[in-house]
């Protein structure tokens, strides 16, 4: 909210400095977004006589102007206004001046071979307005030679406060002077003296206008008060000031007279054009289909659950948020209505976010304005028409009752110290209650004024003592600590996830983090997602992703555009699945990425080197066991889905229905969805699927190195062409539990001298003798062992 | 004896004229060989009468020995020479380039997320998560944020077309402090949590995208106050950015589900251009920032979780992750955290070592 400081001063009668006054702002909560005194761009102008004016030599549509600007000695000015002429008194800036709408600095310089000292301005080039037709004419008694900011009253810093959804109260001039007062920097005015009332109330003459409020859930009430005679001109030099000061453009004098008592005491009211309605007004529900054409310009349509005010015939006014156009008043408007209505918040609320709509008098309403101010504001509202408009006031109609029941509830003042750990002597609260408008009894309990709607228990009243008192005064406590060191906090899940990341980022991945949203068709592309958003803030992020697949290959895709050769990305996120009982089923997943040239061409093997689906499996696999997965126990299996290349990947499984990890190359027509070529290869590891590591403590198993030293024997069998090399090597690996330790694919061939249909496959056998070495006996029968499993599987020793 | 010693300047000539491990050969072979000439004067000895034998003895051994270590000598270094002559033609050029290991990184984000858990660790907070696809019971209503409040609205708030069990709408969490009422009634007080993680608001400009970071913290004990707040911020400012200039503004401020409510604000001067965190924002050079929303934990919130106001208090604050890592690590734009820029990414990433630790310290 913007005012500028002579007009807080209005209310608050204070000397404190403009300095104090902002640093009270922040300190009581109201806090100053900006402050900006418009004299400042005005240094270096000044009000000044020309002289003289005569037509330049050289160029038809110039002045040369001897302008005196109050110190006895005109400048030679050049000048294109045309109605720039010996005897006008306007603006001036003088050489060093910088003019406000374009940062130029004025120079002594010659235009068209005749020297210019400064130059007489227009209203935009001080940013003014809007007229760039000429230069400034001021009254001919302008005194000359005054800075033009005192001149026009510029001089008045303009301070722009933010106003917490709690501070209805607030969003008047009056409110924040009320606070400031309560702060200690001066008192507040009473209102009759603001707005220079005499003592008497306006006279009034005839009924009042015939309103009534027919939805008092959403118009609880509606007072008015019709103004007959009118003459709507110009809003008086002070009220238009005050509203340009803070950048509302002046209208006429009744619509500014209702902004401006918005503005000033956080009342909205709305003004009539008697001639254009037909039958008293009412506060009703709107019909379904109902439409209001508004000031804004805009036709909105309403339904039932709208509070609106409407004659016999129309809509006239969407209640609390904006009129409408057509019973707007106008310089031909005579007879007016002054509405000062209650309207519910919520249902202000409710309405605003339906329609789209928001405006000054909504924020006010939909905070909770004072219901108890509803007959002076009127009277206040009355008054300025009467005194700036003429006309003769009717009696005011009161139709419903706000609801103004006095609300109490008991404090204790040692709460300060427990809850803000503050100890605020109890007599200065009740001084800063007092101040703030609250009656505090002997007892403490305290009645809460009618503007504060949102007081409502001892920790407000404890919030309120301690923002005037200070929250600078909290003193820094240390929280209590357990004895020793901290405690590990980090959860199994935590754990692994740190450590995964860590892993892949120490194996040249690097971490991106991705949208947790995407399209509809990425996410068709990897099966479909459970959750889509109803009111997502565009197509592309829409439906929440059930695979991290489509966030990296974007990713990919972007790095590829910039023309990165090797792109190896991985993220940690969630995946979001929908659990039977309809809540969030949100999977840990790490996953990656990697495309382009796995090596970059070098000077000892020449050739750039692609992916395959070997390096997908060697980070799904390195990732995993770094994580803590029990690797060793892992089965391999296929079904890795529709996003990979169905013969060139896989999955990682601890039985067969927990999947570890999937891996593969992607599918070609995947990555061509995505606009990226060559072989892209991928992993997901579902973290959420590893087992959490058994606490055992931190005893390692016992352990010696044997004495003797391991034995290798190499196998090579013929086996059918399907055969899985990892079924081969497990069951080879198995074949003597006790003396085998390692098994080892290390070759695989098909061509001259193994049968089509075969191939051969040759194993690497780690045997760990005990405390003797194998004698050939020994030897022989494990020999046997490992042949005879190799033959279950349908395979036969090489000769 | 002459021609033992003629024979053995002869041979000793010959060995150091050898210039092929061949001819070594040959000559020891020649002298020492079973045919050779100073094999057959040792043969001479055993017919030798003693007294000869003691006079011709020792010269015939020395003849012996010298001839053996001056081959041995000689193949020695003949052997080094060749060695010397292969090296000499193995030479690389030591200049050219080693092979190109990828270089990954850990996301500003998660690293500072780990910064966060680490100092928190130390004053006793333990990290805790929810659910992002939340029920606006959790992320609304439980937080006595009104159903009216326009943060509920379409145009703030994402929304899905589904209802839970309960039949709550499910929306996704706007902020990190539904984990204070998932922790609050399943945990038993005291509770110190932080909850960092994912939300997501309706909102996309230069300062603002979809989706972001934040951190929550809560504290729930008996007798927390408003000055325990201050201090754990404080301390926690203080650690993060590693100094002891950290200054602190508390401003009074509005949260539905605080009470009071206050803003933190934190000083910074300008260096450089650029805004760093310390020192009081009244000094010359100096303004404050908004960084933190906090206050002590309303009363409402806590009867919505189960628990009794009048015995638990506590406190509550959240602030933005991606933009306390914009602040430590000086990023200026946060839309680039979210689009994977390999360059971004190498450059303000880190690296998989650089674990935050206490010791170490926790910034890198």
């Amino acid at each position: 909210m913007k005012f500028t400081l002579s007009w807080l001063k209005e209310h608050l009668d204070t000397d404190a400095s403009l300095e104090t006054i902002l640093v009270a702002l922040n300190d009581i909560g109201l806090e100053v977004e900006g402050v900006e005194n418009p004299a400042e761009k005005m240094a270096g102008f000044k009000v000044a006589k020309v002289l003289t004016a005569d037509k330049h030599p050289q160029a038809d549509k110039l002045q040369v102007l001897t302008v005196d600007p109050g110190d006895g000695n005109p400048l030679q000015v050049v000048c294109g206004a045309p109605n720039a002429r010996a005897g006008l008194v306007g603006v001036f800036g003088v050489e060093g001046a910088v003019v406000p709408a374009n940062g130029m600095v004025l120079k002594k310089a010659a235009i068209r071979g005749v020297e210019s000292n400064g130059m007489m301005c227009s209203v935009r080039e001080l940013e003014l307005g809007e007229d760039h037709d000429g230069i400034i004419e001021l009254p001919e008694d302008a005194p000359v030679g005054t800075s033009f900011a005192d001149y026009a009253g510029l001089d008045d810093p303009v301070i722009d406060i933010s106003i917490t959804p709690n501070r209805q109260d607030c969003m008047g001039v009056r409110g924040v002077a009320r606070d400031l007062a309560a702060k200690g920097l001066g008192t507040l005015n009473p209102l009759a003296q603001v707005y220079r009332m005499t003592g008497q109330a306006v006279a009034t003459q005839g009924r009042g206008p015939d309103v009534r409020t027919d939805d008092t859930g959403g118009c609880p009430a509606f007072f008015a008060q019709s103004v007959s005679g009118v003459t709507n001109s110009v809003a008086p030099a002070w009220m238009a000031q005050k509203l340009k000061a803070i950048g509302q453009k002046p209208i006429s004098c009744l619509v500014d007279i209702t902004n401006f008592v918005m503005i000033d005491l956080g009342r909205p009211l709305h003004v009539y054009d008697k001639a254009k309605l037909s039958g008293g007004l009412v506060a009703r529900k709107a019909k379904v289909g109902e439409e209001v054409l508004a000031l804004n310009g805009k036709t909105y349509t309403l339904d039932e659950t709208m509070t609106v005010i409407a004659d016999d015939a129309h809509v006239h006014d969407i209640g609390g948020i904006m009129g409408g156009e057509d019973s707007g008043v106008s310089d031909a408007t005579t007879d007016v209505i002054i509405e000062c209505a209650y309207f519910t918040p919520e249902h202000i609320a409710r309405t605003g976010q339906k329609l789209g709509l928001t405006s000054d008098a909504r924020q006010r309403f939909e905070r909770g304005v004072d219901p108890a101010f509803l007959d002076e504001g009127l009277a206040i509202a009355t008054w300025l028409v009467t005194e700036h408009c003429g006309g003769t006031a009717s009696e005011v109609t009161r139709a419903g009752d706000p609801g103004v029941a006095p609300r109490n509830l008991s404090y204790d003042p040692t709460l300060t110290l427990s809850l803000a750990g503050v100890d605020v002597d109890a007599a200065e609260q009740r001084t800063i209650l007092e101040r703030l408008g609250f009656e505090v009894g002997d007892d403490w309990t305290v009645a809460i004024p009618s503007w504060r709607r949102d007081i409502d228990g001892p920790a407000d009243i404890v919030e309120e003592v301690v923002r005037i008192h200070g929250l600078d005064h909290v003193p820094s406590t240390p929280l209590p600590r357990a004895p020793g060191v901290a405690q590990p906090t980090a959860t199994p899940e935590q754990k692994i996830e740190r450590r995964a990341r860590r892993a892949a980022a120490a194996r040249g991945l690097n971490e991106a983090i991705n949208w947790s949203f995407i399209s509809e068709k990425e996410a068709a592309s990897v099966g479909g997602g459970d959750w889509t958003l109803a009111n997502p803030i565009s197509e592309e992020m829409k439906v929440m992703r059930p695979s991290l697949l489509p966030g990296l290959l974007s990713a990919a895709q972007r790095n590829m555009d910039r023309g990165a050769s090797l792109v190896r990305l991985f993220e940690i996120g969630r995946r979001y699945f929908r659990a039977t009982d309809g809540s969030s089923d949100e999977r840990l997943t790490l996953g990656l990425l990697m495309a382009g040239d796995k090596a970059p061409r070098s000077w000892a093997d020449g050739k750039a080197a692609p992916f395959d689906a070997f390096d997908a499996k060697a980070e799904a696999l390195a990732l995993l066991e770094a994580a803590g997965a029990p690797v060793a126990n892992l089965q391999m299996m296929g079904e890795a889905g529709d996003a990979y290349h169905p013969g060139q990947s896989g999955t990682l499984r601890l039985g067969p229905k927990n999947i570890l990890a999937e891996y593969g190359v992607l599918h070609p027509s995947l990555v061509k969805a995505f606009d990226l070529s060559g072989t892209v290869v991928a992993a997901q590891l579902f973290l959420n699927a590893i087992p959490a590591k058994r606490k055992t403590g931190f005893m390692r198993a016992p352990y010696a190195p044997p004495a003797l030293q391991a034995v290798t024997r190499d196998f090579a069998f013929i086996v059918p062409e399907d055969l899985e090399a990892d079924s081969l090597v497990r069951t080879v690996k198995g074949a003597d539990k006790k003396n085998i330790v390692d098994a080892r694919l290390f070759d695989v061939f098909t061509g001259a001298g193994v049968e089509p249909g075969t191939k051969s496959l040759a194993v690497e056998v780690t045997l760990q003798p005990g405390d003797k070495s194998y004698t050939e006996d020994e030897l022989f029968a494990i020999s046997a062992a490992v042949v005879k499993a190799a033959e279950k599987l349908g395979g036969t020793l090489r000769g | 004896m002459t021609d033992i010693v003629a024979l053995k300047a002869g041979l000793l000539a010959d060995i150091g004229r050898a210039d092929s491990l061949a001819q070594v050969e040959e000559l020891r072979v020649g002298a020492l060989g079973k045919q050779g000439a100073v094999t057959a004067l040792l043969k001479t000895l055993g017919g030798m009468t003693p007294e000869e034998r003691q006079s011709q003895g020792p010269v015939i051994h020395d003849l012996r020995e010298s001839v053996t270590a001056a081959i041995a000598d000689r193949k020695a270094a003949l052997e080094q020479a060749a060695l010397d002559e292969k090296l000499a033609s193995e030479k690389l050029d030591m200049t050219l380039p080693v092979d190109i290991v990828p270089q990954g990184s850990v996301h500003p984000v998660s690293q500072v997320m780990d910064e966060l858990a680490e100092i928190f660790a130390d004053m006793g907070f333990a990290v805790a998560t929810g659910p992002e696809i939340e029920d606006d019971w959790r992320n609304f209503t439980a937080l006595n944020i009104p159903e009216t409040h326009p943060a509920r609205a379409m145009h703030d708030t994402f929304y899905f077309p589904d209802k839970d069990a309960e039949g709550c709408d499910m929306l996704l969490r706007t902020h990190t402090s539904p984990v204070q009422i998932r922790t609050m009634t399943s945990q038993e007080p005291p509770i110190r949590i932080i909850a960092p993680g994912r939300v997501y608001r309706s909102d996309s400009d230069a300062t603002h995208t979809p989706m972001f970071h934040q951190i929550e913290g809560l504290v729930i004990d008996k007798g927390i106050h408003l000055g325990h707040l201050k201090w754990t911020l404080e301390t926690f400012l203080k650690a993060f950015f590693e100094r002891d200039d950290i200054v602190l503004r508390l401003r009074p401020s509005y949260f539905p589900f605080t009470e009071p409510s206050v803003e933190i604000d934190v000083g910074y001067t300008i260096e450089k251009g650029q805004r760093v965190i310390g020192g009081s924002g009244d000094a010359p050079d100096g303004g404050w920032m908004e960084v933190l929303g906090s206050g002590m934990v309303h009363r409402r919130v806590i009867e919505n979780c189960g628990l009794n106001p009048d015995e638990w208090q506590g406190f509550a604050f959240g602030t933005g992750v991606d933009r306390l890592a914009m602040l430590k690590y000086g990023m200026n734009d946060l839309r680039a955290f979210f689009d994977g820029d390999l360059r971004w990414l190498r450059h303000y990433g880190f690296s998989a070592l650089d674990v935050p630790t206490l010791s170490g310290g926790v910034g890198a």
